[in-house]
């Protein structure tokens, strides 16, 4: 057990005038509470005007991304105690527009998402009766990339995405490259053609923040690299 | 498409001209089932999904293993050895028609997910990969266990729940993330539509439509351990009720035998069909004493009770109560391979490296298998047996067809979900096209919903939301588990009902509009009342063991008296019981042993 102060960032958007605050909440934490856990104890024991959004606890819903001690991590699957620190920040990721507290707007994410149409393009009907082959090695090259939760953790992380709120952004980007690199999919030029834009790929400039604010430890950066190359391909070719 | 027609919309009282909305079909929840359904309607007509959490983060993604099919790409299997475990499993509680459907429309339905894009992890041929699950067994439960649950490693939901998504998305579903239902609008036998609030912006909605289909999930959240969401408060069976509809076969609940100590967070049963051991604190495989033949992969039920009874009987580890599942003779390959999701959760919520220790796990409340009774294509029964309400209609866990009976097997769930989504959106383009006008919309259709919302915002009491929800969860967790008796149950309903009252005088922190999950948790609270008393009283009613519903005071099945689903109503205070008969086609009821 420790006693653990945490700093929260609220907003109430029916207090403009008061805008952005810090509360602080004191509470015994003890070993295996998560930062969600310890959350939903302060609303549902002290303060239940604190807001947040959570929902499966395990880290595969994406709904609490958030900024915890400077970082942007999934409250439900940080440890209080690993973060080795009597008091712990918690603040609303950066970049999207601020909903409520901790609660952001996630249209941003949503609009980059779309750009990229976001789905398995063919032109070649499916087999009547069963399904597409695919090589394991050919389903291979989909690990890292079809594991992503959406939570938004990478782009709020990344400065390009600060600088040009238009900015696609990293998490569209790792989606692209799922489908891109899929060997079922026709659809490559589709894909890219938002990208090859003033707000697309062109934009990063592989600081890797996105890989360092993935929890899925995935790597949006790779992903960017690679569809460069596509993009380089297809103008030659 | 709908043709608008100004002269048409209807007001309705106390809410703004702009918060009516209008679409041919209006679905609520964003799971499998939700927007498989959204999928196959939205090529003809005009659909809108409304989510209480964007649709993504539906809880259909946290399911892991797999999704059955006898696809035989690896070996042989035919739709009838499906049905026949699935009959078993059920306890021969299922409906054997409508699991027939079920079995042989399995491989259309996950060949239709490979073409969508679903990334399934693959054979050496190319095709998709299948493993072994608990129930699944060869030759009608003469052989083996089979290779059937069709996976994406071990994230298959996840893998299922975005292809849907990016469907929905090509297709232009029209989706109202965020939103949150508030109560169903049902007169003369019709459905008309929903209310629904808007979380974001706050305010009170109307959702008019021709027909609705509830995907709303199920409802772990009133159990202390479970590996359900936060999100999982059994909405949508609490608005049936409140409709006046009934529901079916709600003493059934499914614990999952492997739950993360502590958390309840979900270990898929693909952990033991891929070859881990259970074991207690003796270092015994337990499950030899209770199921020798198919061990750890004996269905849920048996291996809950099995587990359970090990932790009472004190060879729980260290005597706790939690036993271990061991995965380490499987090696790291094959671990970081095929179960990568369960390395990643077993350290990062028991720091626990199950490639060198052993993971502590307990049973966890998982599922539902009673609900909305439904018939084969998924219409909603006013009566439970025949009767359907014009242009209502569920699928998915929240619906019982019931493909489950007493007992579900692991990837069945994710293949009813999805399957008799399919089946409900094709139903409802029957419907739409026979039914040229949207029906009337009454005035006071938002009166009971904008009185709730009122209610909690307005709400002076003493009593936190918080703690009495504990209580429930606790309550039930002692009272109506994995065992259950007559004694158990009945103290169980009398501390229900008293903190049922207790709830009637809640306070609140958050009085404002937008984003107040304060608000929805109290709402949550107020369903999650709703139906515990059914499941309760139900529990009490069925004098049996059968399945996932273990009567210590009566330890055997009853197939005389007991072989028939119930149905129960909520009339005032009261709960009414009707029943009626399992339909019975190809396989008779006989002695279930593993």
């Amino acid at each position: 057990m420790a006693m653990i102060t945490f700093r929260i960032n609220r907003y109430n958007p029916d207090d403009e005038r008061r805008g952005h605050y810090v509360q602080e909440y004191a509470l015994d934490v003890c070993k295996g509470c998560t930062v969600l856990d310890a959350l939903n104890q302060i609303k549902w024991e002290q303060d239940g005007s604190l807001t947040f959004r959570r929902s499966c606890r395990s880290g595969i819903c994406g709904s609490c991304a958030m900024t915890i001690k400077g970082v942007n991590r999934l409250a439900c699957e940080t440890q209080v105690l690993a973060l080795k620190s009597p008091n712990v920040t918690v603040e609303p990721m950066r970049g999207y527009p601020d909903i409520k507290d901790l609660v952001v707007s996630l249209d941003p994410l949503v609009r980059g998402l779309l750009a990229v149409r976001p789905y398995l393009i063919t032109k070649t009907p499916p087999p009547s009766d069963q399904e597409r082959l695919q090589s394991p090695e050919e389903r291979a090259r989909l690990d890292g990339l079809y594991e992503c939760i959406l939570c938004g953790a990478c782009t709020s992380s990344c400065p390009s995405f600060w600088a040009d709120k238009e900015y696609i952004g990293p998490h569209a980007f790792l989606k692209a490259y799922r489908f891109v690199a899929d060997s079922r999919d026709e659809g490559s030029r589709e894909h890219l053609e938002a990208l090859d834009d003033k707000h697309g790929l062109w934009r990063c400039h592989t600081i890797f923040n996105c890989v360092e604010a993935c929890p899925k430890d995935l790597n949006p950066t790779r992903a960017i690299g690679e569809l460069k190359k596509e993009l380089v391909r297809q103008r030659i070719g | 498409m709908t043709n608008f027609d100004p002269e048409s919309i209807h007001d309705v009282k106390g809410v703004p001209v702009h918060s009516v909305h209008r679409h041919d079909v209006v679905i609520v929840g964003a799971g499998l089932a939700g927007m498989r359904a959204a999928v196959e309607a939205s090529a003809e007509f005009d659909v809108a999904v409304l989510s209480k959490v964007f649709p993504t983060r539906s809880h259909s993604g946290g399911a892991q293993g797999g999704i059955a099919a006898s696809l035989a790409n690896e070996e042989e299997d035919h739709w009838e050895w499906h049905m026949f475990d699935t009959v078993k499993g059920s306890d021969y509680l299922g409906d054997q028609d409508a699991i027939e459907i079920m079995v042989k429309e399995a491989p259309v339905v996950v060949r239709e997910f490979e073409h969508m894009g679903c990334p399934f992890s693959r054979t050496r041929e190319g095709r998709i990969a299948q493993r072994k699950f608990g129930g699944h067994t060869k030759d009608f439960g003469k052989g083996g266990p089979i290779l059937r649950a069709c996976y994406a490693a071990d994230r298959t939901g996840h893998a299922l729940l975005h292809t849907l998504y990016e469907v929905c998305v090509h297709n232009r579903v029209r989706f109202y993330p965020e939103f949150f239902a508030l109560s169903l609008i049902v007169r003369d036998g019709v459905c008309r539509g929903l209310v629904a609030w808007d979380v974001i912006g706050g305010g009170v909605h109307v959702f008019h439509a021709k027909a609705v289909l509830f995907g709303t999930g199920g409802y772990g959240q009133v159990y202390r351990i479970t590996s359900n969401a936060l999100a999982n408060s059994g909405d949508g069976l609490s608005l049936s009720l409140r409709a006046g509809l009934p529901l079916e076969d709600m003493e059934f609940v499914q614990f999952h035998p492997t739950g993360l100590y502590q958390s309840g967070i979900l270990v898929s049963e693909a952990a033991r069909g891929e070859g881990g051991y259970l074991t207690n604190d003796k270092g015994e495989r337990f499950m030899e004493r209770y199921a020798p033949q198919k061990m750890e992969l004996a269905p849920r039920d048996l291996v809950s009770r099995s587990i359970q009874t090990e932790i009472n009987e004190g060879r729980g580890i260290g005597g706790g109560p939690y036993v271990h599942c061991d995965l380490r003779h499987l090696g790291a390959d094959k671990i970081m391979k095929l179960l990568p999701q369960i390395h990643e959760l077993a350290w990062k919520f028991l720091h626990v490296d199950c490639i060198k220790e052993p993971i502590p796990i307990q049973p966890t409340a998982h599922y539902s298998m009673g609900g909305i009774p439904v018939d084969i294509d998924c219409r909603v029964l006013i009566d439970g047996k025949s009767k359907p309400v014009a242009g209502f209609y569920a699928a998915g866990e929240c619906a019982c067809v019931s493909v489950h009976g007493g007992n579900r097997l692991g990837t069945n769930s994710l293949l009813e979900a999805s399957l008799f989504g399919r089946r409900a959106g094709k139903a409802i383009v029957r419907f739409l096209r026979e039914t040229r006008d949207f029906p009337e919309l009454p005035s006071d259709a938002a009166d009971a919903a904008i009185a709730e919302v009122e209610r909690v915002l307005s709400a002076g009491g003493s009593e936190s939301v918080g703690a009495i929800r504990t209580e429930l969860k606790d309550k039930m967790s002692a009272g109506c588990g994995i065992f259950r008796d007559g004694g158990k149950l009945e103290k169980l309903a009398g501390e229900l009902r008293g903190l049922e009252k207790r709830f009637r005088n809640i306070k609140i922190d958050d009085r404002s509009e937008k984003f107040n999950y304060d608000l929805l948790e109290a709402i949550e609270l107020g369903h999650m009342f709703d139906f515990v008393e059914l499941i309760v009283a139900g529990a009490l009613k069925r004098q049996e063991s059968r399945g996932a519903h273990s009567r210590t005071d009566f330890p055997d099945r009853d197939d005389e008296k007991w072989l028939r689903h119930t149905l129960a109503w909520k009339r005032g205070e009261k709960v009414e019981f009707d029943y009626k008969p399992v339909t019975i086609t190809r396989f008779q009821p006989k002695t279930r042993t593993y």
